[in-house]
């Protein structure tokens, strides 16, 4: 369903007509009341005027994690704490923690946002949603549960922790929409089934929203499968707003960007270039309405491509695949480029294979090794060596087909490897560079 | 002929080959009360295949899947032989002419007197049991292995 049709169904050439004003407004709103921007922008000479196109988005330069910590914590704000209604920030866990601020306008944007990518993937006012994301500084509870009350859903704000009270929850009061990450969907169909419910009988689920960290097709399918429902990916960053920037439609092929409030590019993140549309590189954010903390070129550091082709939907917006790794967790093996989602593929294609496997990295002398760690099952079990041995081999083989490099695989006993509640850690990387 | 009395059950557990975990599927039988009349143990570098013939199998099984181990359940054949020098060669060797594929077999020294005992899994079980008692050997019924 369309949440905002007009806004939804522009054709491009006015919708990009749209996004070069309002870029034009935002950097001479971010001039006048972020010191910051104003030292940037007089540095690199950009005026309003000087965005003819879109195209003239790339003359300004980028910004990362690092300027929001270079401001910590208020620095980037446009606005005066007064008129900041909430602030939302990172677990800092690798530092400073990147900090953001909204206006009620912002909160208001945001559940609009959020809304729109709900309706788009069919949930309706009739929905009973489950949130099981954390409510707290990290933007996914909060965002999600403001924009499903906006549509006018019926929430049950779970927050995260203890699953078996979720799966009690979730059947008691029959919840229609699970919204978590894809990695706990799949913990709680596991803990539902070790618990003695079925969560395909005894759940009334029919659409879960996931999001927060990136996941495969394989994966979607194992989760639809294992709970009975239709489960749509969604998008969103803290840095330039949270859950919301992107979502899928029912026809999940690629998330449906908001480009009346966001500007969307893909660079090599190598150079720093534009790339040509469906080409795998960097995306890259501009916000075009954000009050409290206007945000230019942020570099997300997520791996895509975009398609600008109407969709079947009808919606013209350009479309973002799922993310396939990041730059940072980009894993560079032997010389070799290789993403913890190829290996995810390359498992879930193994009729069998539970869903939990880890990628060990270490250096053994000069040379970089790969062990990915799989638990093993009744079905990856076989009493014979010989068939056990070409199991593994198998898994071998159709991982060095598709990343170019060895990697050994070790089975593992159930339950050896950590389950996690919010992302999962799947990649541990041991060497000293 | 009744070819089921000739099964034996046997069970075998994956274990990660890591400090401890042997000890841990011994303890489950033990908490059971289960006896072991016969194992094997097939290791890798990084795991193991433990194969058991136990008195009680149906609760070794239940025991061990309750605690999470990766089981399997399965059927071999016992055959005795004369405990003396080219006992185990002659075995062999009607195992040889009858054509019957082993995939792997281990013994079972003090079982009776004057004899010891071979555990073979075959590809074919039913046929490896027809041609082994017409070839006279000494099979021995699963009830065998029930008792202590």
């Amino acid at each position: 369903m369309l949440w905002d049709k007009e806004r939804e169904t522009l054709p491009r050439k006015e919708l990009e007509n749209l996004q070069v004003e309002l870029l034009r407004e935002n950097i001479d709103y971010a001039y006048r009341n972020v010191p910051y921007y104003k030292k940037v922008f007089d540095e690199n000479g950009i005026t309003p005027a000087a965005i003819k196109s879109i195209e003239d988005i790339r003359k300004l330069p980028f910004m990362t994690k690092d300027d929001f910590r270079d401001n910590y914590p208020f620095g980037l704000f446009a606005k005066p704490l007064k008129e900041i209604a909430r602030i939302h920030s990172s677990s800092g866990t690798t530092g400073k923690p990147t900090v953001v601020g909204y206006t009620k306008r912002d909160l208001d944007t945001w559940s609009d946002l959020v809304a729109r990518i709900a309706a788009a993937c069919g949930v309706t006012d009739d929905d009973i949603v489950h949130i099981a994301f954390g409510y707290g500084l990290f933007t996914g509870g909060f965002g999600l549960h403001y924009g499903l009350e906006k549509l006018g859903a019926t929430i049950v704000p779970a927050s995260s922790g203890n699953t078996k009270r979720q799966i009690m929850l979730i059947k008691d009061y029959g919840a229609t929409v699970l919204v978590c990450t894809p990695s706990y969907a799949l913990h709680i169909a596991e803990v539902a089934r070790e618990n003695g419910v079925d969560p395909k009988k005894e759940f009334r689920l029919r659409i879960g929203m996931f999001g927060a960290e990136p996941w495969s097709e394989q994966m979607r399918k194992r989760i639809e499968d294992e709970l009975n429902i239709k489960a749509y990916d969604n998008y969103g960053l803290s840095e330039v707003m949270g859950p919301g920037v992107s979502g899928e439609c029912e026809y999940q092929c690629g998330m449906h960007i908001s480009e009346d409030h966001f500007i969307a590019e893909i660079i090599d993140p190598a150079t720093g270039e534009p790339l040509k549309e469906g080409e795998y590189g960097e995306l890259v954010i501009t916000t075009l309405t954000k009050e409290a903390l206007p945000v230019f070129r942020y570099r997300t550091r997520d791996i895509t491509k975009l398609t600008k082709e109407t969709c079947k939907c009808g919606r013209t917006t350009a479309r973002m695949d799922k993310p396939i790794g990041r730059t940072d967790d980009m894993l560079i093996i032997r010389g070799v480029n290789v993403f913890p989602s190829q290996i995810e593929e390359v498992l879930f294609n193994i009729e069998g294979v539970s869903p939990h496997y880890q990628i060990i990295v270490d250096r053994k002398g000069a040379l970089d090794t790969a062990t990915v760690m799989v638990e093993a099952n009744a079905n990856l079990f076989f009493d014979e060596m010989k068939k056990q041995k070409q199991l593994l081999d198998r898994i071998n083989y159709e991982l060095k087909t598709t990343l170019g490099i060895d990697v050994d695989v070790k089975l593992v006993e159930p339950h050896s490897i950590e389950r996690s509640m919010g992302k999962a850690k799947r990649v541990i990387d041991k060497r000293k560079l | 002929m009744d070819k089921q009395q000739y099964k034996i059950t046997q069970i075998s557990v994956f274990i990660e080959n890591k400090k401890g975990r042997f000890y841990n599927v011994t303890r489950v039988l033990k908490e059971a009360g289960v006896n072991i009349r016969a194992m094997s143990l097939a290791d890798t570098m990084d795991f193991g295949i433990l194969r058991f013939v136990m008195d009680k199998p149906d609760a070794a099984y239940r025991a061990l899947i309750d605690n999470d181990f990766i089981v399997k359940k399965n059927h071999v054949l016992a055959v005795g032989v004369e405990d003396r020098c080219g006992g185990l060669s002659e075995l062999l060797k009607t195992i040889s002419d009858l054509d019957l594929n082993i995939e792997y077999m281990y013994t079972f020294v003090n079982a009776l007197e004057g004899k010891a005992v071979m555990l073979f899994k075959f590809e074919d079980i039913d046929t490896a049991i027809e041609k082994l008692l017409n070839a006279g050997a000494d099979l021995l019924k699963e009830e065998y292995f029930r008792k202590i």
